[in-house]
C-alpha cells in the first residue's frame, strides 16, 4: 500500500528485471559458453585442416581467405545463439511464467525490449573476446603455413567485429520468432528456415533470378559484414548488408511486440 | 475492490465466462468456488488483464488492471504454482519480479521470509514440491504489498500446517483491510477460510451471498425414520410442505418436518419407531447439487435424437 509514483514500471526496470532472468538460469549461461567454444574451438580446428591441405597453385592461394577460416565457427555458433534467443521467451510461455511476466509488467512490449537488449548486449560482449580470440588463434595457426593476415588488413577488423555484431543480431531473430510463435519447436524450424532453407528455395529459381535475390536473403545479407572482401555480384556491401539483415530483425521484433499486446497470454 | 460487469469470455463456440458480474469487497476474504472447468481461472486471468474479455469489463481497485502504472502494488496475484523456470532460484524469480516494479530487494528476504522458504530460496525452483512452489507464489503475490490479492487455489498440494498457515494468513491480509479473492475447488476449504463466497459453474453466477447465508440457504436437514410400517407411515407424513422419500431398505427421508413432530405424530398414531435420526446434508453435498443443477441445466443434450 505504498505510493504508486515511486514504484511505476519503467522500460529501466524491467531490463534490470529481464537482466536478473537472463544471469539466473545456468542454461543460458552453458548456452553462451557453447558458443563461444564454437567460435574459437572450430575456428582453430579448420585452421589446422587448412594447414595441413594448403591451397596450391596462384589462384587458389589468392582466393584462400584466412579470416573466412577462422571464423568458420560463427557458422556454428549462431545456431547457439539463436536457438538460446528463441529458448528465452517460449521457455516462459512453456512453463507459464509468461503470465507473472505480463501480469508485473501489463504494457508487455517492454518485456520483449527488455529481453532484447539484455540478450543483445550479453551475447556481444561475450562473442567479441571470442572472435577476436579466434583470429589469434586461427592466425598462429595459419602463420606456419604463411597463410597467415592480421586485424590491419583491409576489413579485417571490421569482419572480425562483425561477427560479434551478426551474432548479436542472430540471437534476436531466435527471440523475435520465439515471441511471435511462442512455441520452442515451431519457433527453431522457423528460425532454422530463415538461416538456412531460404538460400535452398532461391537456389531452384532461374539463376538470372536467384542472382538478384540470393544477396538479400537474410544469411547472405547478414553475413556480408563478416566477409573480409564481399564478392558483389553475391554479396551486398558491408553495412548494407547489414541493414537489410537488421531490418528483417526489426519486422520480425515489431510484429512480435505488436502480437504480444494483443493475444490472451 | 474487484468489479466485473457482464464479463464474457468466448474461445470459438464454447463460453468460459458468461455475464458474470459480481463485486469483490476489501475486509473480508472472497472464496471464489466452482467445479474444475466452470471458469474461475479464466476469471482471473481477465481481471489480471492477461486475457482479454469477449464483452464486459473488470475493473481492479477502479481501474482496468493493464492501466495501472505500478501493478504490483494494486494486485498481487497467484495463477499457477507450477509458473515459475524451474531452472531458476525462488530467490531470482522473486528478485526479476521486483525490478520491474522497483521493488527494494530487501523486501524479497521479507517475503521468502513470510512464507517460510528461507531455506530452499537459493534452489532450482524446478525440484520444490507443488506445496514450496504454491508458498513460493504466494510469496511473489504479496511482493508489492498490494490492496487486492488473488490467489487461484492456493492450497492444492499443501499440507495440513500449510492449509492452516495459508487460512490464517489470508484471513490476516482481509482484517488489515485488503481484497482477498480465493478460488478453491473445495467447498469445505472455504467455508472455513472465506466469510464471502462467489460460486460459479459453467461461467454462470450460481450465487454471491455470505458464507453463513450459503450455509443456511443450501443445507437441508432431513430425518431418516424405519419403522415397522413404512406404508402407514408415509401416509401419516403425507401434507403440504413435507417431502418424503422411501429408501431401498425401506426406510424414509423426510423433509419439513424435525425428529420431535415425527416422533409425536409416530406416537400418536401407535406405529413403532425402529430409527429416528436427523441428518445434515453436508455443506459439500449442497454444493455439488447446486453446482450439479447448473452444469445439467446448460449441458447438451446427447440423447435427444430428432424423431
Amino acid at each position: 500500500m505504498t505510493n504508486a509514483a515511486e514504484h511505476r514500471v519503467t522500460q529501466r526496470r524491467v531490463l534490470r528485471s529481464e537482466w536478473t532472468k537472463l544471469r539466473s538460469l545456468p542454461s543460458t549461461a552453458w548456452s553462451l559458453l557453447a558458443a563461444v567454444v564454437l567460435i574459437v574451438g572450430f575456428g582453430a580446428l579448420y585452421c589446422l585442416v587448412r594447414v595441413t591441405r594448403p591451397p596450391r597453385g596462384a589462384a587458389n592461394v589468392a582466393a584462400f581467405d584466412p579470416t573466412a577460416v577462422n571464423l568458420s565457427g560463427v557458422q556454428l555458433a549462431q545456431l547457439a545463439i539463436g536457438v538460446l534467443g528463441v529458448l528465452l521467451i517460449t521457455g516462459e510461455y512453456a512453463t507459464g511464467s509468461i503470465r507473472t511476466s505480463f501480469a508485473a509488467v501489463p504494457g508487455r512490449p517492454p518485456v520483449l525490449w527488455g529481453k532484447a537488449i539484455a540478450f543483445a548486449l550479453a551475447t556481444f560482449v561475450l562473442c567479441v573476446p571470442a572472435v577476436f580470440g579466434a583470429f589469434l588463434v586461427g592466425q598462429s595457426i595459419l602463420s606456419a603455413e604463411h597463410l597467415d593476415t592480421t586485424l590491419s588488413a583491409p576489413g579485417a577488423a571490421r569482419a572480425v567485429l562483425g561477427s560479434a555484431v551478426y551474432l548479436a543480431v542472430v540471437g534476436l531473430l531466435g527471440l523475435g520468432l520465439g515471441a511471435l510463435l511462442r512455441n520452442t519447436a515451431g519457433a527453431i524450424s522457423a528460425l532454422f528456415g530463415l538461416l538456412f532453407g531460404l538460400q535452398i528455395v532461391v537456389g531452384f529459381l532461374p539463376s538470372s533470378w536467384s542472382d538478384h535475390v540470393y544477396k538479400y536473403l537474410p544469411v547472405p545479407a547478414g553475413t556480408a559484414i563478416t566477409t573480409v572482401h564481399p564478392d558483389p555480384t553475391a554479396l551486398l556491401a558491408p553495412w548494407a548488408g547489414l541493414g537489410v539483415f537488421c531490418l528483417y530483425v526489426a519486422v520480425v521484433l515489431g510484429l512480435a511486440a505488436w502480437r504480444l499486446g494483443r493475444r490472451d497470454a | 475492490m474487484i468489479e466485473a460487469r457482464g464479463l464474457t469470455k468466448r474461445y470459438g463456440n464454447s463460453v468460459a465466462v458468461d455475464d458474470l458480474s459480481f463485486t469483490v469487497r476489501p475486509g473480508v476474504v472472497t472464496g471464489f468456488l466452482g467445479p474444475n472447468g466452470a471458469g474461475k481461472s479464466t476469471t482471473m486471468r481477465m481481471i489480471l488483464g492477461l486475457d482479454a474479455p469477449t464483452r464486459g469489463s473488470v475493473t481492479v481497485n477502479g481501474k482496468p488492471y493493464r492501466q495501472h502504472a505500478a501493478p504490483l502494488h494494486e494486485v498481487g496475484a497467484l495463477l499457477d504454482a507450477r509458473s515459475v523456470h524451474p531452472g531458476r532460484s525462488a530467490y531470482h524469480h522473486l528478485l526479476a519480479l521486483a525490478q520491474t516494479n522497483g521493488i527494494r530487494r530487501g523486501r524479497v528476504d521479507e517475503v521468502i521470509d513470510a512464507v517460510g522458504l528461507r531455506e530452499v530460496a537459493r534452489r532450482r525452483a524446478g525440484g520444490f514440491s507443488l506445496g514450496m512452489g504454491q508458498r513460493l507464489g504466494i510469496a511473489a503475490a504479496l511482493l508489492g504489498d498490494p490492496r487486492t490479492i488473488i490467489l487461484d487455489e492456493p492450497i492444492n498440494g499443501l499440507d495440513p500446517e500449510g492449509i492452516r498457515w495459508s487460512r490464517s494468513l489470508l484471513r490476516g491480509l482481509a482484517a488489515e483491510g485488503r481484497t482477498v479473492l480465493v478460488s478453491s475447488h473445495l467447498m469445505s476449504e472455504m467455508a472455513l477460510a472465506a466469510q464471502h463466497l462467489i460460486v460459479i459453474g459453467r461461467g454462470r453466477l450460481i450465487a454471491d451471498t455470505s458464507v453463513d447465508e450459503f450455509i443456511a440457504g443450501a443445507a437441508r436437514n432431513v430425518v431418516r425414520v424405519r419403522s415397522t410400517d413404512p406404508g402407514a407411515m408415509t401416509a401419516l407424513l403425507h401434507r403440504p410442505d413435507v417431502e418424503v422419500t422411501r429408501d431401498e431398505d425401506g426406510a424414509l427421508t423426510v423433509s419439513g418436518l424435525t425428529t420431535d413432530q415425527i416422533g409425536t405424530l409416530a406416537g400418536a398414531a401407535g406405529i413403532t419407531l425402529l430409527e429416528l435420526a436427523a441428518q445434515q446434508a453436508s455443506l459439500e453435498d449442497a454444493f455439488m447439487d447446486i453446482t450439479r443443477d447448473a452444469v445439467e441445466f446448460r449441458a447438451p443434450t446427447t440423447t435427444g435424437a430428432p424423431q
